[in-house]
C-alpha cells in the first residue's frame, strides 16, 4: 500500500526523520567547481523538499556517502593502533535505480570479495536506508536498461515526485507509519524504465579475447583522454582506493592511515613500488577501465560493474563517451566472432 | 565648410582624413549586444556611409564615410541603440535624440567572460555595464576593460584600468583524494602557489593569483571556487608614441564595489591634476607626473575596503621609451 503526500506534509516527514537520520539527496552543492556561475548537483544533507533536485542528474554519485573520498582508517603510535570511530548519524539516501544497483556493486567489492569484510564500508552501509527515486524517462546519457540495472528491489522506500504531490511506498514499518499519518492511501507501486534513449550493446564475456587489447580502438583514446580522472570520481561503481600513512608534524611517532579514492584514469593509480607506471598511456587506462567495467568484474560477480548511470559521459571534459566505446567494442568483437 | 570639431568629437563623430567626411563610433559596453541593433548599424552604413562598418579594438562599431550634414538625422536613427545599450542600464542621457553625449571615456571592453568561457571567474559584460553606468558620459579620456581571468584575452594590461577576475580557492580537505592534479597544474601553468604536504594541499596565499585553475582541475570538488567574487586591478597600461607599457598591479582581492569606486574617484583626480595646456593629457601621464602616491590617496579616499583587499605600496611602471631606444643598426 502506498501513500500520497502533499509537499508540506512530506516536509513534515523529513523533519520528523531528521531527528534520527541525515537525509542525503540530490541537491545543489554549496560550491562552484569547474566553472563559475555553474550549478553543481551532488549529494548533500537536505532538510526540505525544495532542496531536492530531480530534474538533473547528479555530477557526483552517492557513493561518497558510503565510501568517502578520504577516510581515516586507524590511528597509530609506535606501539598502538586504534581504529577510527564511526559516530555519524544513520542515513537515508535518496537515489535512482542505477545508483542503487551501483551500491550493490560496491557492496560486492567491499563485503563479498573474499573472507575479509571492509569494516569502513560495512558500518556505513548498515546504518543507511535507501529511498528509491522513480525515474520518469531518465536522462540523455543513461543506459541502465542495457546494463540490467533498470530494476532494483533492495530499497526501503520508493518515491515518485509528481508535479503536485509525492507518492511513496515503503517496506519499512517505521516509515510507513509516518507516511500514513501524513498522507492519504493510494495504490502506488514503483515502476521502472524499460528502455533508455541510449542503447548499449555489451559484448558477451565469452566472446572477448585478449586480441582486442591490442586493437586500434584504444589508439583514439590515447590521443583524446587527458587523464583528468572525472570518469572515475563521478562513477557510482568505481571502488578503487589507495592508502597513505600520515605522520603528524608535531609528533613524528604518531600518525594515521587514510584511504583515498584512486582511479584507473588518475595519475598515481598504477604506479608500482619503484615508480614504474605500467599504464601511462591514457588509452591504456581507458582499456583497463572498459575491461574492468564490462568484463573482469562480471567474471567474478556475475554482473557487470558498470550500471549505465552515464555520469562518465556527462562529466568528461573531452566528450569521450563510454557508452559509445562499449558499442564500438561490441561491433569489433561481434565482427571477429562472425569470421 | 564650418564644423565645430570639439562638439562633433564629443558627439562620437570623428574628423577623418577625407575632408567633409566623418565616422560614427557606436559604443557596446561589455562587447555584447542583441543582434537587432545590427539593423540600425546596417541602415546607417547603407544610407549615409559606404555600406561597410569597422569593428574597433574597443568592441564598438565605427561607421565611416558619412557626410557631416547627416549627423542630426543619424543621431535620431541611432536612438534605439542608445536607449537599449545605455539608458536602460542606467546611463544618464538627457537628450536622446542628439546622439552620444560624450566619447572621452572609451567603450568599456570585456572578454567573453563566464557566459561562455570555462576559465572566466565572473560575468565580464555585466561588470563592464556596471562600470559604464557609473562613468559614462564623461569627456576625460579613460580606457577600461574587464577580463575574466589572468589569461587576459581582452588585453586589460594595455588599459588605464584592467579588471581581472579572481576566485579564492576553497579547500575541503575531507574531500581531497591527494591526486595532486591541482598542485601539478598550478606549478606548470601558474605560479606554483600550491604544494603537497603530508598528502594534503597547502596554498601559499602570497603566490596565488586567484585564477581558479585548481578548482577547474580538481576531479572531486575538494578545491572549489569562493562564492565571493574578487578582482585584481591593473593600472596605467598604454600604447602610444612615447612610452608603451603594460598596466601594473594596483589592487588584489578587491570587491566589485571597491573597483567601481576607485574608477569613479579617478575622475576628480584627473580633474585636479590634468595639464590643461596640453590637448588632452592621458591619465597615465598624469600619474607619471604627480606620482603614484597622490593618485592612490585620492582614488582610495572614502572607500569602504573589504577585508581581503590588498593595495600596491608602490608601483614601478616599466615599458620602454621610444626616444631611448637607440640600439638599432643596419643588418649585415
Ligand atoms: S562506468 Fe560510467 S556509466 Fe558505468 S557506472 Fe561508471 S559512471 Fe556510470
Ligand atoms: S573523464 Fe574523459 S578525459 Fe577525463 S579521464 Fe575520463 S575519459 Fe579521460
Ligand atoms: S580572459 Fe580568461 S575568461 Fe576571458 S576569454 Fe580569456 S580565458 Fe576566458
Ligand atoms: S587559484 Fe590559480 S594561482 Fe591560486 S592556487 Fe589555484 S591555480 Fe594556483
Ligand atoms: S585536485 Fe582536488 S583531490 Fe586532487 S589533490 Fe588537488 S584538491 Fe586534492
Amino acid at each position: 500500500m502506498g501513500y500520497r503526500l502533499k509537499p508540506k506534509y512530506f516536509d513534515d516527514v523529513l523533519s520528523a526523520l531528521s531527528k534520527h537520520y541525515d537525509i542525503m539527496a540530490p541537491a545543489l552543492m554549496p560550491f562552484e567547481t569547474r566553472h563559475s556561475a555553474q550549478e553543481v548537483v551532488g549529494y548533500r544533507k537536505i532538510e526540505s523538499l525544495k532542496e531536492i533536485v530531480v530534474d538533473k542528474k547528479t555530477f557526483f554519485s552517492p557513493k561518497e556517502i558510503l565510501f568517502p573520498p578520504r577516510e581515516t582508517m586507524f590511528y597509530f603510535t609506535d606501539s598502538k593502533i586504534r581504529e577510527s570511530e564511526y559516530e555519524e548519524k544513520n542515513k537515508i539516501i535518496l537515489l535512482r535505480t542505477c545508483d542503487l544497483n551501483g551500491i550493490e556493486r560496491l557492496k560486492n567489492m567491499f563485503l563479498n570479495n573474499g573472507d575479509v569484510k571492509d569494516n569502513y564500508f560495512k558500518r556505513r552501509f548498515e546504518s543507511t536506508k535507501f529511498w528509491l527515486i522513480e525515474c520518469d524517462d531518465g536522462f540523455d546519457s543513461c543506459f541502465c536498461a542495457s546494463m540490467n540495472s533498470n530494476k532494483a528491489d533492495s530499497y526501503s522506500t520508493a518515491i515518485k515526485f509528481t508535479e503536485e504531490d509525492i507518492l511513496v511506498d515503503s517496506n519499512d514499518n517505521m516509515f510507513s507509519e509516518l507516511f500514513k499519518s501524513y498522507g492519504v492511501e493510494e495504490d502506488y507501486k514503483v515502476s521502472f524504465i524499460e528502455k533508455n534513449k541510449l542503447e548499449v550493446k555489451v559484448p558477451l564475456s565469452e566472446n572477448i579475447n585478449p586480441a582486442v587489447f591490442e586493437h586500434d580502438i584504444w589508439q583514439e583514446y590515447i590521443k583524446r583522454c587527458i587523464a583528468c580522472g572525472r570518469c572515475n570520481t563521478s562513477c557510482i561503481s568505481c571502488s578503487c582506493f589507495t592508502t597513505h600513512d600520515i605522520i603528524y608534524d608535531d609528533n613524528k611517532r604518531r600518525g594515521e592511515r587514510r584511504r583515498v579514492w584512486a582511479g584507473c584514469h588518475l595519475d598515481n593509480f598504477s604506479i608500482m613500488a619503484g615508480g614504474h607506471d605500467y599504464r601511462t598511456k591514457n588509452g591504456e587506462r581507458m582499456r583497463f577501465k572498459t575491461m574492468h567495467k564490462i568484463y573482469d568484474y562480471h567474471k567474478r560477480f556475475g554482473k557487470h560493474m558498470c550500471v549505465g548511470c552515464g555520469r562518465c559521459d556527462d562529466v568528461c571534459p573531452e566528450y569521450i563517451s563510454f557508452s559509445k566505446c562499449i558499442n564500438k567494442l561490441y561491433d569489433i568483437i561481434e565482427k571477429e566472432n562472425d569470421k | 565648410m564650418s564644423i565645430n570639431r570639439k562638439i562633433i568629437t564629443k558627439n562620437a563623430y570623428r574628423i577623418t582624413k577625407e575632408r567633409g567626411k566623418t565616422a560614427l563610433r557606436v559604443r557596446v559596453p561589455g562587447g555584447h549586444l542583441p543582434v537587432r541593433h545590427f539593423e540600425t548599424i546596417k541602415l546607417i552604413a547603407d544610407k549615409y556611409g559606404n555600406g561597410s562598418v569597422h569593428i574597433t579594438t574597443r568592441q564598438g562599431f565605427e561607421i565611416p564615410d558619412i557626410d557631416f550634414k547627416y549627423i542630426p538625422e543619424i543621431n535620431k536613427i541611432i536612438r534605439p541603440v542608445l536607449e537599449d545599450l545605455e539608458l536602460s542600464i542606467g546611463v544618464d542621457i538627457v537628450e536622446l535624440h542628439k546622439g552620444y553625449p560624450a566619447a572621452g571615456t572609451r567603450n568599456i571592453a570585456a572578454c567573453i567572460g563566464n557566459r561562455v568561457c570555462p576559465f572566466a571567474n565572473y560575468d565580464t559584460t555585466d561588470m563592464a555595464i556596471s562600470i559604464e553606468k557609473e562613468v559614462f558620459p564623461n569627456h576625460y579620456h579613460v580606457k577600461i576593460a574587464c577580463t575574466g581571468c589572468p589569461n587576459d584575452c581582452i588585453k586589460a594590461h594595455s588599459q588605464d584600468f584592467g579588471i581581472i577576475g579572481m576566485t579564492e580557492p576553497q579547500y575541503d580537505e575531507s574531500r581531497c583524494i591527494s591526486c595532486q592534479a591541482c598542485v601539478k597544474n598550478c606549478k606548470k601553468k601558474v605560479t606554483e602557489a600550491l604544494t603537497f604536504k603530508n598528502y594534503s594541499v597547502v596554498r601559499d596565499e602570497k603566490r596565488c593569483i586567484g585564477c581558479g585553475e585548481c578548482a577547474m582541475k580538481c576531479p572531486v570538488g575538494a578545491m572549489t571556487r569562493s562564492s565571493k567574487k574578487y578582482f585584481s586591478v591593473v593600472i596605467m597600461g598604454r600604447t602610444g608614441k612615447k612610452n608603451p607599457r603594460l598596466a601594473m598591479p594596483f589592487m588584489k582581492w578587491a570587491e566589485k564595489d571597491v573597483v567601481i569606486q576607485v574608477i569613479k574617484n579617478t575622475y576628480p583626480f584627473i580633474d585636479k591634476y590634468i595639464d590643461k595646456s596640453l590637448v588632452k593629457e592621458h591619465v597615465g601621464y598624469i600619474v607619471d607626473r604627480v606620482g603614484y602616491k597622490k593618485f592612490k590617496d585620492i582614488v582610495l579616499d572614502g572607500i569602504e575596503f573589504n577585508d581581503e583587499l590588498e593595495v600596491a605600496e608602490s608601483i614601478n611602471f616599466g615599458g620602454y621609451w621610444y626616444e631611448r631606444n637607440n640600439c638599432f643598426e643596419k643588418p649585415v
